[in-house]
């Protein structure tokens, strides 16, 4: 049998080959040789056999038949056995297969050995791959040359201490007595390995933390003598001197130092020696740098420290050297949040990293910038971050846009800014916002009264130029169905009112619900809005038209939609207008839900009530004078909701169903539904119950008072300032009775003056317990733009020992502060 | 360290050091796939990645990217560093050890390049043993390094 190819040989073989299936061919030929002189069991050349088979592995084919002949490479006593037996151990066995345990035995054998370069292969594979049981099984071994004289040895015994532990640690105490005076070691490699083993004790445990505490000052001493010493030709690296060296003991130190303040007081010298005497021209002195200034975040140090460390930070990000601004940037983000003003002054250097080619560094640069924004610079901040936000990579516009509603949302500095903002975003990067920002815009939109001519001139022209982006179609339709009223009036103020026709309105609308762009969600939208129009455009006709036209749509839900508002302007005319008035200020909730379980104000509202007051049903920007006389007008409200449950099998029934659907069938998003009453206190009550938040908050300062006393009957009412429109008084009556009956059936009703809106909210029960053993107490918001004096006519009604009680009355004491 | 590797610019694999228990079938699965990845990214972009949970740290030499996956607390630019000074053993060990028994005084600027390391995998790799323990630098010397290279291989029988 000729005697197997060299590896060199093979190695020039096998790359002659042209193709992929030459080589395999070559191979597999190569394989074969070998397998045979295996199955031989040829002594000689059983590591050259090895060493080709490791090539071939390396090149992806598989070699899991040479594993045993690893094994008997290592028991050889050749030196060049064991060598590339280890190795091909290395490369060809894992500790998932039981086969790798076979070496356990002769490791120990070689770890004994009398020549210490064959000790360094047994430590060095076991600190490699050893398994669980071979750490167990040989640990002892490795204690001992732990403690070994041999620096070669027992630098190497070190670090597979490191691996014992980390597979097996609770032998971490037993490398314990070894520790001892490892510090106390000249040698290079031996002090750097023993600082990885007792930084990877002191991680874990902190009773060896606490007890290796007493090393600092040893530590210290030998940092600075790699700072002070002179130059050191074995150490040196661009004029450092072992660097790996200095960054291991300041990451020790900087556990050592976690909040202990005498370790960290014992460091801060030495910390801020390192930091100004480094030299940063090259990386490896910013590298030092850098651990530097991770551990002076990291201990207690003292705050002089801390801000050398973020101008070091702030340096590092007007390096030309990107891997450097990457770093700074990665920590910048770790220590925003603790030394705030520090970072902020390196504001306009991390603005400017959001111009970089790096995809890492911008967005490490944007999560930075939007931690950096407050309400001095969101003017500045924002401009630089809208236009990132113009010409970032899609992956990040997602991001981008919601940290841009979340900035602007807390810092604005006036509405028109902030409605210009969300245009600009909504333009730019329209796709890309998040679902639920469409809710939340809506319900800014809402809240900023002056602004709604404005914005709705705005997004109608951003619906000219632009159908495809869905959540800016979305808001834009929600917008125009409920002002569009103000669009066509010419109203703006802010800026150059626009010439537009309803008719060019609803030709919008109606194109988008035609259109291929838009989504099925889109369309409801567009079919709500144009419905909405109908009580404020004169063309009613047409709406009636396409209405009716998408009562056969394909789409279950515009078909739905479409047959109820059909309905409407059938048989429920007279609902109409008050179904589709202007939607009242919303309360912004936490939980941002849909309608959840319909509340309603009272159950068993006697439907004498209602009949009367639905005919006079106006909207409200009608002139229904004198209010005070009927309480019908404005508290639209209270009325209807307490109307939809009771009402009798007749043709309310119809209506129930009709009034039901549609506060259900609100949409997608919880608002943009025909403003349904019964929707907005389930809305507004989201994450609230009716009395105890408003009630124990006490108004600042403004003080109670009494309302109603009659009968018994008493009625309270405090007073809040609602955050963050500060127009909005909250008002909370508390319903007592003094008699020795309970009020049942206990109805409160408000109406208020044409310059103010009202909302009432649900009652916390519709009992008032007798002798005052409880109260009824009920939410009442007044907005009051105007400012103006604060009346109120209430209507109460209840049932008192089995008569019906009715009541009307004014409450005109309302205390200034209350409307001012 | 988790693990390193050495590939060329055409995705072949020229050494790979695993410091965590994977089948062999999952490391070839991660080296493909990092592999591509950072072939993927362009010259002037940094050094630095997040790829699945794993720090990277790469550097292009000549033909070769040395490739580093560390883990969350270690020192990017330190990794850099050790990166370095691995290539620089590497060139002092092929570059001069031809000619240690010929002429000391003469010195020829050879370079270690690619084919130094396809032919001489299995030095490579002790070299890299001596440099490196269980992903942690076990010798800060250079030159103490080469010594036990040296010696080590003196030992070899012929």
């Amino acid at each position: 049998m000729p005697a197997p190819i060299r590896l060199r040989e093979l190695i020039r073989t096998i790359r002659t080959a042209r193709t992929q299936a030459e080589e395999r061919e070559m191979i597999q030929k190569e394989c074969a040789a070998i397998r045979s002189s295996f199955r031989e069991e040829d002594n000689t050349y059983r590591c050259r056999n090895v060493a080709k088979l490791l090539y071939m592995h390396m090149l992806g084919y598989p070699a899991h038949f040479g594993q045993l002949e690893c094994l008997k490479l290592i028991a050889s006593q050749k030196f060049t056995d064991k060598r590339i037996g280890y190795l091909g151990a290395m490369l060809l066995l894992d500790e998932r297969q039981d086969v790798h345990l076979l070496m356990t035995n002769c490791i120990k054998n070689d770890l004994n050995h009398s020549t210490q370069y064959v000790q360094g292969l047994a430590l060095c594979t076991l600190g490699c791959m050893g398994s669980s049981e071979m750490c167990r099984d040989l640990a002892g071994e490795v204690e001992k040359l732990l403690k070994t004289s041999n620096s070669y040895l027992r630098k190497k015994a070190a670090l597979c201490a490191v691996h014992v532990i980390r597979k097996v640690p609770e032998l971490m105490e037993m490398f314990l007595p070894a520790t001892k005076n490892l510090l106390s070691e000249k040698n290079h490699g031996v002090l750097h390995t023993s600082v990885v083993l007792l930084t990877e004790m002191c991680e874990r445990s902190p009773d060896m933390l606490a007890h290796f505490r007493k090393l600092v000052p040893q530590l210290v001493r030998i940092l600075k003598n790699l700072i002070m010493s002179g130059y050191s030709p074995e150490h040196d690296v661009s004029g450092i001197s072992d660097p790996f060296l200095q960054v291991r003991i300041l990451r020790l130190l900087r556990i050592l130092g976690k909040s202990d303040d005498d370790s960290s007081e014992a460091m801060n010298d030495i910390l801020a020696q390192v930091a100004t005497n480094t030299e940063t021209s090259k990386n490896v002195g910013n590298a030092i740098l850098y651990e530097t200034v991770l551990t002076i975040m990291d201990i207690k140090s003292e705050s002089g420290l801390r801000v050398l460390a973020i101008n070091i930070l702030g340096r590092f990000l007007l390096n030309n050297d990107k891997n450097i601004r990457y770093v700074a940037l990665t920590s910048l983000l770790k220590t925003v949040q603790t030394d705030h003003n520090a970072v902020q002054r390196h504001r306009s250097t991390i603005v400017d990293c959001l111009k970089d080619l790096d995809v890492s560094i911008k967005r490490r640069a944007m999560e930075l910038s939007f931690a950096l924004v407050n309400g001095n610079n969101i003017r500045g901040m924002m401009k630089e971050l809208l236009y990132f936000l113009d010409s970032c990579d899609p992956e990040f516009k997602a991001d981008c846009a919601s940290g841009v509603f979340l900035a602007a949302e807390k810092y604005a500095p006036s509405k028109r800014w902030h409605i210009d903002t969300i245009m600009r975003v909504l333009t730019t990067a329209g796709s890309y916002v998040r679902d639920d920002s469409v809710p939340n815009l809506i319900q800014l939109i809402t809240n900023s009264v002056e602004m709604h001519a404005y914005t709705v001139q705005r997004l109608y022209k951003a619906l000219l130029d632009d159908i495809s982006q869905q959540p800016l179609v979305q808001v834009a339709s929600w917008c125009i169905g409920e002002y569009g009223d103000l669009l066509v009036s010419g109203q703006c103020e802010e800026e150059e009112p626009i010439q537009v026709t309803e008719d060019e309105v609803l030709d919008v609308l109606e194109g988008l619900l035609v259109s291929n762009l838009s989504t099925p969600v889109t369309r409801g939208y567009a079919l709500t809005a144009i419905m909405k129009l109908s009580t404020r455009f004169s063309s009613v006709n047409r709406i009636k038209k396409v209405v009716s036209i998408y009562g056969s749509s394909i789409d279950v839900e515009l078909q739905q939609r479409a047959v109820e508002y059909n309905a409407l302007f059938k048989k429920y005319d007279h609902m109409r207008p008050a179904l589709l008035e202007r939607m009242p200020i919303m309360e912004k909730t936490a939980t941002n839900g849909p309608t959840e379980i319909v509340q309603t104000n009272g159950e068993t509202e006697p439907s004498a009530v209602e009949p009367k007051h639905l005919p006079p049903v106006t909207q409200p920007t009608s002139q229904a004078n004198d209010l005070l006389d009927l309480l019908g007008g404005n508290d639209v409200v209270p009325v209807i909701q307490t109307t939809m449950p009771t009402k009798p099998a007749s043709a309310g029934g119809e209506l129930l169903d009709l009034l039901g659907d549609l506060s259900l069938s609100g949409g997608p998003a919880p608002t943009p539904a025909p403003s349904v009453p019964t929707s907005q206190p389930s809305f507004l009550l989201d994450g609230l119950s009716s009395q105890p938040l408003f009630n124990d908050i006490a108004a600042v300062g403004i003080p109670p008072m009494t309302a109603y006393n009659k009968n018994g009957l008493k009625i309270d009412f405090t007073f809040e300032r609602a955050n963050p429109n500060p127009n909005i008084a909250v008002i909370t009556i508390h319903a007592s009775n003094s008699t020795e009956a309970d009020m049942t059936d206990f109805v409160f009703q408000a109406a208020v003056p044409k310059t103010f809106q009202l909302q009432l909210l649900s009652p916390s029960s519709n009992v008032v317990p007798a002798l005052n053993q409880g109260t009824v107490t009920q939410v009442i918001r007044v907005l009051n733009p105007q400012k103006q004096q604060l009346r109120m006519r209430i209507k109460l009604t209840y049932t008192h020992k089995g008569s019906p009680v009715q009541d009307l009355a004014e409450v005109n004491n309302f205390p200034p502060q209350s409307w001012q | 360290m988790q693990f390193m590797l050495l590939f060329s610019r055409q995705g072949k694999l020229r050494l790979q050091k695993w410091y965590v228990p994977l089948s062999d079938k999952e490391r070839k699965k991660i080296s493909r796939d990092l592999v591509q990845t950072i072939l993927a990214r362009k010259p002037k972009m940094c050094s630095f990645l997040e790829w699945r949970d794993l720090k990277i740290v790469y550097k292009r030499y000549a033909s070769l990217y040395f490739c580093c996956a560390v883990e969350d607390q270690d020192n990017e630019l330190i990794t850099l560093e050790i990166i370095h000074r691995y290539v620089e053993l590497l060139d002092k060990y092929f570059g001069s050890v031809s000619l240690l028994n010929v002429t000391c005084l003469l010195k020829v600027c050879k370079k270690v390049c690619e084919l130094d390391i396809i032919f001489n995998f299995e030095k490579a790799y002790f070299i890299l043993d001596e440099f490196l323990l269980g992903g942690e630098a076990q010798e800060t010397s250079k030159k103490n390094v080469l010594k036990a290279i040296e010696q080590a291989d003196l030992l070899q029988e012929v």
